[in-house]
């Protein structure tokens, strides 16, 4: 089955500094993928490459298995790309719900369509079994750091999205909470949609994931299945770029 | 964690799930009224002590004569609100009254008919606009703060109205023009019925409309509401055009109110209209606040003025007691914002 999302070759240089070189990558359709990598390996760089909010050098873009344009982030959100940042970029004097459609509402003639957003979101919020949340109504000021990062993920999910992006959803959240969202996080990818998932921290990708994507400063080690490595390989992975057969080959891993 | 009630996946009466008291916990006047409203107790508590302490109070006369005097606040206070709620603050408003009231003064001063006015009434409100559209560009394109440029916009716009009349105050105006204020629909005066009209306007705008709900984001947070595609420039401009507006037409009323036009009329009105803001509920760190409530921090100032003016107090003490006022509706504020914040985790 091809890929949901596939990203092939790309480079991206901000300046004179290269920070993608030749990088592939891909999403599949029901599985966690797991983006892992040092600080500055490029990880954000790549997500928002996915993400249209930074332009490509070079690469190619294949949405289920066709080759598209992604110009900018409006082009990757109707494709049914969606990115949950780290600093989840939600409004603590709107509600669960007024955050779940900002920038997107409802209207009927020239008022809110209040009635009929308030029945999506929490259909939206039921199918993801969240169940933590009194009530939609709520301002999300009073949501503790797992709650906002649900409301965040229900945000993401609500536009019948096909790949959904998340920024280190568990590095601010206790054990408790960061339990819930990796379960969360499941259940997105068991309703059939691609999960890419960045995170610094082992045992949740192990936890969650499918797939693990390594990136290692700025190219892609290796794009491997979970079951088949394990915690220190990824280790290795991430620190210097290859282990034993698996990563880049030719010792400082610089390409030829 | 604590929370772990569910709203009923079948949707069972979301709203009646609201946060239901703890039998221990009283119910806080806040959420009686509903966010944002706690000035209502305290107009109710003037208006019970004026009119047991005053034998004129509740008189029509009385009455009429104290919406009159709040309306003119009222009306600049709800575009003072508009800019509040996006985190910003407009100090120019006093001197756009005075601006407007001169420009349209010198109009109905020239003029030779009734609809020779119009032109001068358009001129004064393009002119409030056009302020406030100025200080929107500077605050949303050139990311200076709003306290500056308006701050700035304060000082071109009254020095313009002093240029503008060299000085001197322009008058007789006819008394036609002062129907406009004067005058009266139905026995209620008409600048009470143009403020129940603002007010109308923009509550509605605020609570039912896009554009209210993308002015609570930009308040909230900009940056997360940039992200999700709310023009944040476009809902800056738009609302210090529209308090530049409100200003306007609170100068033009001004004036028909005063039958001239004073180069020096409105000033200090941009802190009247920011208490009545406050008084009434409105967060300056923006998207707390509404219109119902601008407009009750603006009968409470009045009601102190009025009261105090009936019961001869000296003036010198209403004026501590109004600042008293809004220190005690900001520690209020505070206090309930930080007691629901420890409950909530």
């Amino acid at each position: 089955m091809a890929p949901v999302l596939e990203l092939r070759g790309i480079d991206k240089s901000f300046g004179p500094v290269q920070v993608l070189h030749d990088v592939n990558f891909s999403a599949q359709a029901g599985e966690v993928t797991a983006l892992v990598g040092d600080n500055g390996a490029g990880k954000s760089t790549l997500v928002k490459c996915a993400g249209g909010i930074y332009p490509i050098d070079a690469g190619q873009f294949y949405f289920d298995g066709k080759p598209v344009q992604v110009n900018g982030p409006r082009d990757a959100a109707e494709l049914g790309i969606e990115i949950v940042y780290q600093d989840l970029a939600l409004c603590d004097n709107l509600d669960i719900v007024q955050n779940m459609f900002l920038g997107r509402e409802r209207k009927r003639g020239l008022v809110l369509d209040e009635d009929s957003m308030e029945k999506l979101a929490e259909e939206t919020l039921a199918s993801l079994s969240v169940r933590t949340v009194k009530s939609i109504r709520q301002l999300v000021s009073s949501l503790s750091g797992g709650q906002r990062q649900t409301v965040a993920i229900a945000k993401a999910v609500l536009w019948n999205s096909k790949v959904v992006i998340l920024d280190e959803p568990t590095a601010a959240l206790g054990v408790a909470q960061t339990s819930q969202v990796l379960e969360l996080v499941r259940r997105l990818a068991d309703n059939g949609l691609a999960v890419v998932l960045i995170s610094h921290n082992m045992n949740d990708v192990f936890a969650v994931s499918d797939r693990i994507a390594a990136l290692y400063l700025g190219r892609m080690a290796a794009q491997v299945k979970t079951a088949d490595v394990t915690h220190a390989q990824v280790v290795e992975l991430i620190t210097s770029g290859r282990s034993g057969e698996l990563g880049l080959h030719n010792g400082s891993g610089v390409a030829s | 964690m604590t929370d772990t009630k569910t709203t009923a996946p079948d949707g069972a009466a979301p709203r009646a799930a609201k946060r239901e008291p703890e039998p221990n916990e009283i119910l806080t006047l806040r959420e009686v009224l509903g966010r944002d409203l706690s000035g209502v107790p305290v107009l109710l508590l003037f208006v019970l002590i004026l009119s047991l302490a005053s034998d004129t109070f509740l008189t029509g006369v009385n009455l009429d004569n104290l919406g009159r005097q709040v309306s003119i606040y009222a009306i600049i206070a709800l575009g003072q609100l508009l800019v509040i709620l996006t985190a910003g603050i407009d100090l120019s408003v006093g001197s756009v009254v005075g601006l407007s009231g001169v420009i349209v003064a010198q109009a109905v001063f020239d003029a030779t008919s009734t609809a020779g006015v119009i032109p001068g009434l358009v001129l004064a409100l393009l002119a409030g606009a056009a302020a406030g559209a100025i200080n929107g560009v500077l605050v949303a394109v050139f990311r200076m703060p709003p306290f500056i440029v308006t701050l700035g916009m304060l000082g071109i716009a009254r020095g313009l109205t002093l240029l503008y009349t060299g000085g001197r105050t322009i008058q007789p105006l006819p008394a036609p023009f002062a129907e406009i204020a004067g005058g009266e629909f139905l026995g209620v005066a008409n600048l009470i019925w143009l403020t129940v009209l603002v007010l109308g306007v923009t509550a509605f705008a605020l609570r039912r409309t896009l554009w209210g709900r993308y002015v609570y984001a930009v308040g909230s947070n900009a940056e997360s509401a940039r992200l999700a595609g709310v023009p944040v420039r476009g809902v800056l401009i738009s609302v210090y055009t529209l308090s530049g507006l409100l200003a306007a037409l609170g100068g033009i009323l001004l004036a028909s109110r005063l039958g001239n036009g004073v180069p020096t009329a409105g000033t200090g009105y941009e802190l009247q209209a920011i208490a009545a803001c406050v008084i009434g509920g409105a967060s300056l760190f923006g998207a707390r606040g509404t219109a119902l409530g601008a407009l009750v921090g603006a009968l409470i100032v009045g009601l102190l003025n009025n009261g105090g003016t009936l019961l001869g107090i000296d003036p010198f003490w209403l004026q501590t007691a109004i600042g008293l006022l809004i220190l005690l509706a900001v520690a209020l504020d505070l206090l309930q914002g930080r007691r629901f914040r420890t409950r909530a985790t």
